[in-house]
C-alpha cells in the first residue's frame, strides 16, 4: 500500500472536498494534519494545551505547528484543566475558534463545570449572543496500561450534557475529516481519541504483536481539507444477522471478532454520539432485527443504556431478541487486571452467541 | 476510627480545628472602631507600569481619597471634571432607586427573585467609567451597575427579570442574569467564579490578536475560594494577560463572612502578591479611589504591563438576594456603624462641597430617577411579568441548545407543544 502515498486522487470510503496528495498517516499524524490545515485556513483557529507547544504533545499530535505557527497560536499552559476550559471560553467570546487539548481524558474533570455550566450553556443563556465554538480534544481510553488515570472513557458524562457534542473517531481518515468538522461547528464539542488505536488498529488480542495503521485504506488521508460531517454513522461491514453498535477502539475489536466467528453483522461505526445517527441505527435495526452495543466505558449509564433505550422504543415491533449490551465493568480501570476488565473478543463473542440463539 | 494507641504520641499536644466566627450575631452591639482605615491621600500612587512589587505595599493599605472633609486629597485623585462626578453620582442612585423598586416588584409577584446591590454601587459604576466602552465586562450577579453606566434601557432590564416575552433572553435565565454583547457585558452565569478564567481568556485573545480591547471582571470575596480564581490569576500571571480582577469584599457570602474565604489571615488583595501581580486595595465606598485604582488598572493593562487584582473593601447593607434575610446571621448595627460610609451620599457632599451640587439638587434628581424606574416598568409589565401567560413561544425553550435543531429536539419540541394542546384546548396556539 506504500506505493498509494503519492497517489493525486483521494482514494477513500467517502469522496470529500479535498483533492491533491494523500498520504499514509497514522491517527497521531491525521488529527496533526486536521490541525495544520485549520491553523492556515482560518486566522482564528488557536491551540492551547498541557505541553502542546515547543514539545508537541505526549502523543505528539501537534508536532511542529508552534514552529509553523507561532506561539501566540500553538501554545503550553500550567496544568489547569479548569483554566483551559474556562480561557476557551473566553476567547470564545472574543470570536476566536479555540483548540484546547486536555492531556488525558481522565484529567477532563477539573474543567468540567467551565464545560457543562458555561461552555455547553452560553448559546442559550445569552440568546445566541455569545457562543463557545470550542473543540476539545482528549485521549482516551485504555489497553495501554495507563491505569485508572490514564484509561477512562467518561463520554457518558458529556453526552448526558445539554449544549455539548461528543465526537469520537475509529480510522486516521474519520479522525481529520471529523475533526475539521468539529473546529468549524460553532457549538462546544468533545473530541475523544482512543489513543490504544492512534499508531494502528486493535483487533482485541492483546497478546499478538501491535498492529501498525500501515496498509490499510482508512489511513491513506488527504493532506488537503477536508470534513466528514458530524452526525453520521459510518457502515463499516454491511450484515443481515445482526446489528452491532459500537465506536472507537471497540469498532475494530467488533469487527475482528465477527470476522472470526463468520458472522454476517452489520457493524455501525456511530462516529458521532451527540447528536446521533438515529436514522442509519433504526433501519439497520429494522433489517437485521438484532441489536448489540459494545463500547469500553463503564456499564451503568454508559451510553449503551440509552442506544439501547432508544433502539427498543423506535424498533420493538423489529427486534427478534433482546437487545445485549457488552462493555468494561462498573470498577475503576484496574492495571494489572486490564484485559480483564477490557471488553475483549470473549465478552463480544458470548453476547453475539446469546443474541443469535433466541 | 483509627485512633492513637495509648503509648504513641500519648504526650503530645492536642490538635484543636480553628472555625471562623464572625465577630457580631444578631443583637450583638457593633463597634467597627478598630478595623484599620487608612488616612485619605495618604497612599503613594506607584507609576500604572512599575513593577508588580511597587503595589504589594498598598495591597495591605486602604487607597482612599475623600476625606471627611469631604474634599478629594492625595496622589490618586483622579481629577475628574464635575460633570463626570454628576453623571457618576446620578448612575449611582439609579440604581440604588432601580434596585428598590425592583425589590418591592419581586415582593409583589412580578417576579421570583432580586438582587440589590445597595452600598456598592461605586463598585460598578465608578469602575465602568474608568474603562473605555468597548472593554469587555465579564461581571458576577452584583454589577447591574456596570449595565447602568454603559446606558443599558431600564426597560430591558425590568423585561429580563419578569421573563417576559420581550425579554431578549427569552426567559431562560434566572432574574438580573443580564447580557449585552452590544454593550460588551458578558452573560452572567449562576455558577460563581466562572466568569475569572473567561476574562482572563478573553484579554488572551485580545492580545493575541493585536487589539486595544482589554477585560475586566468582579467577584465577590466568597467566592475567591473557588479553583476558578487560582486558575484565572495564574493564566493572567503566565501570560501578562490584559484583564482586572475586581473582588468585591462586601464582608459577607449570604450568611457566611469573609473569614471563610480566608480574611482572617489575609486581605484579598494580598492574593497578588502570591502571582506576582500588581494589587490594589482600595475603599470600595469611596467612588473617586474606585475610579481612580480602576484606571490604574485599565491604563497598566493597556500599557501591556499585565493584570492587576483590586480588591474594593465594602459592606452588603442588604440581603444577599429576595431569598435572604440578614437579620438571621448578622447584627443589624453593622450596616449603621459601617466606617466607610455610603457611596452615593459620599459623592454627593463631594459635590457639594464643590460648590457643584445642593440637597435640592440632589431631590430633584431622585424624583425624577424614580420616576423614571416607574415608567420603565410599566413599559416592561406590558409585556408581561412572570408566570403570566406572556412568555416566549415554547418552540424558543428548544432553540439554542445548538446553533441547529437536531432531531432529538425538535421531537421534544413537537412534544412540549403537544401537551399545551392537551392541557389548553380552548387555547391551543402557544
Amino acid at each position: 500500500m506504500n506505493d498509494m502515498n503519492t497517489d493525486t486522487a483521494a482514494k477513500t470510503p467517502e469522496a470529500g472536498e479535498a483533492t491533491g496528495n494523500v498520504k499514509h498517516m497514522n491517527m497521531i499524524e491525521a488529527i496533526n494534519s486536521a490541525l495544520d490545515n485549520m491553523l492556515e485556513r482560518d486566522d482564528d483557529v488557536i491551540l492551547l494545551g498541557e505541553d502542546i507547544g515547543y514539545f508537541g504533545g505526549v502523543f505528539r499530535c501537534t508536532a511542529g505547528l508552534q514552529e509553523k505557527y507561532g506561539k501566540t497560536r500553538v501554545f503550553d499552559t500550567p496544568i489547569s484543566e479548569c483554566g483551559i476550559i474556562g480561557v476557551a471560553v473566553g476567547m470564545g467570546a472574543y470570536g476566536l475558534r479555540p483548540v484546547p487539548e486536555i492531556q488525558f481524558a481522565d484529567y477532563i474533570y477539573p474543567g468540567l463545570d467551565q464545560l457543562i455550566s458555561e461552555a455547553a450553556r452560553l448559546r442559550y443563556r445569552s440568546a445566541a449572543e455569545f457562543i463557545a465554538p470550542m473543540t476539545v480534544r482528549s485521549p482516551f481510553g485504555g489497553g495501554i496500561f495507563g491505569g485508572q488515570t490514564h484509561s477512562q472513557s467518561p463520554e457518558s458524562i458529556f453526552t448526558h450534557v445539554s449544549g455539548l457534542k461528543t465526537v469520537i473517531p475509529s480510522t486516521p481518515y474519520d479522525a481529520k475529516g471529523l475533526l475539521i468538522s468539529c473546529i468549524e461547528d460553532n457549538d462546544p464539542v468533545i473530541f475523544f481519541e482512543p489513543k490504544r488505536i492512534y499508531n494502528g488498529p486493535f483487533d482485541g488480542f492483546y497478546d499478538k504483536p501491535a498492529k501498525s495503521w500501515k496498509g490499510f485504506d482508512e489511513a491513506q488521508v488527504p493532506e488537503d481539507y477536508y470534513k466528514i460531517p458530524l452526525g453520521k454513522a459510518r457502515t463499516v461491514t454491511e450484515g443481515s444477522a445482526l446489528t452491532i453498535l459500537a465506536y472507537g477502539t471497540m469498532v475494530h475489536v467488533v469487527e475482528s471478532v465477527t470476522r472470526a466467528k463468520g458472522v454476517d453483522a452489520e457493524i455501525l461505526d456511530l462516529r458521532t454520539l451527540v447528536p446521533l445517527d438515529i436514522e442509519a441505527i433504526e433501519a439497520s435495526v429494522e433489517k437485521t432485527g438484532r441489536c448489540l452495543i459494545v463500547h469500553e466505558a463503564t456499564r451503568t449509564s454508559g451510553f449503551g443504556a440509552e442506544l439501547s433505550a432508544m433502539v427498543q422504543e423506535r424498533c420493538f415491533y423489529h427486534l427478534e431478541a433482546p437487545i445485549e449490551r457488552v462493555t468494561g465493568f462498573d470498577t475503576p480501570y484496574p492495571h494489572s487486571l486490564e484485559w480483564a476488565y477490557f471488553p475483549g473478543p470473549v465478552r463480544i463473542g458470548e453476547a453475539i452467541d446469546k443474541i443469535l440463539s433466541e | 476510627m483509627a485512633k492513637a494507641s495509648d503509648e504513641t504520641g500519648s504526650n503530645r499536644p492536642k490538635l484543636a480545628l480553628h472555625v471562623p466566627e464572625p465577630r457580631y450575631r444578631p443583637g450583638d452591639t457593633v463597634d467597627f472602631g478598630d478595623l484599620d482605615i487608612s488616612e485619605p491621600g495618604k497612599q503613594p500612587r506607584p507609576d500604572e507600569a512599575a513593577p508588580a512589587k511597587e503595589t504589594f505595599p498598598l495591597c495591605n493599605d486602604l487607597i482612599r481619597v475623600l476625606g471627611d472633609d469631604d474634599k478629594a486629597h492625595g496622589p490618586w485623585d483622579p481629577r475628574l471634571d464635575a460633570e463626570t462626578l454628576r453623571t457618576m453620582l446620578r448612575e449611582m442612585a439609579l440604581v440604588r432607586a432601580f434596585d428598590n423598586r425592583m425589590y418591592r416588584a419581586q415582593r409583589q409577584g412580578k417576579t421570583s427573585f432580586y438582587m440589590k446591590c445597595t452600598g456598592e454601587e461605586a463598585t460598578s459604576v465608578c469602575a465602568t467609567h474608568a474603562l473605555a466602552g468597548d472593554d469587555m465586562i465579564f461581571p458576577s450577579y452584583r454589577q447591574q451597575g456596570c449595565l447602568i453606566a454603559r446606558g443599558y434601557e431600564l426597560t430591558e432590564m425590568i423585561n429580563q427579570i419578569y421573563s417576559n416575552k420581550a425579554d431578549k433572553l427569552k426567559g431562560r435565565q434566572l432574574p438580573i442574569m443580564y447580557c449585552s454583547k452590544r454593550l460588551s457585558f458578558f452573560s452572567i452565569s449562576g455558577n460563581l467564579a466562572t466568569q475569572l478564567p473567561q476574562a482572563t481568556g478573553f484579554a488572551m485573545a485580545s492580545a493575541s490578536k493585536g487589539d486595544s480591547r482589554i477585560a475586566a471582571t468582579w467577584v465577590g470575596e466568597g467566592s475567591t475560594a473557588e479553583g476558578d480564581f487560582h486558575s484565572a490569576l495564574t493564566f493572567a500571571t503566565v501570560y501578562n494577560a490584559p484583564v482586572i480582577f475586581n473582588v468585591i469584599n462586601n464582608q459577607w457570602a449570604i450568611s457566611s463572612f469573609s473569614g471563610f474565604a480566608g480574611a482572617e489571615r489575609a486581605t484579598f488583595a494580598a492574593r497578588a502578591i502570591g502571582y506576582g501581580m500588581a494589587g490594589l486595595r482600595v475603599d470600595g465606598n469611596d467612588p473617586l479611589a474606585v475610579f481612580a485604582a480602576e484606571r490604574w488598572a485599565a491604563d497598566r493593562a493597556r500599557a501591556n504591563a499585565g493584570p492587576t487584582l483590586i480588591e474594593h473593601f465594602t459592606y452588603r447593607a442588604e440581603g444577599h438576594s429576595t431569598s435572604d434575610d440578614p437579620s438571621a446571621y448578622r447584627s443589624a448595627e453593622e450596616r449603621e456603624e459601617w466606617p466607610l460610609g455610603d457611596p452615593v451620599n459620599r459623592l454627593k457632599k463631594h459635590l457639594i462641597a464643590l460648590g457643584e451640587w445642593s440637597e435640592d439638587h440632589q431631590e430633584a434628581m431622585d424624583a425624577e430617577l424614580d420616576a423614571d424606574v416607574r415608567k420603565a416598568m410599566k413599559l416592561a409589565e406590558k409585556n408581561g411579568i412572570l408566570g403570566h401567560g406572556l412568555h416566549h413561544p415554547f418552540h424558543t425553550m428548544f432553540e439554542d441548545v445548538f446553533e441547529e435543531l437536531p432531531w432529538h429536539l425538535e421531537e421534544q419540541a413537537a412534544q412540549a407543544i403537544r401537551e399545551r394542546q392537551i392541557k389548553f384546548p380552548e387555547d391551543p396556539a402557544e
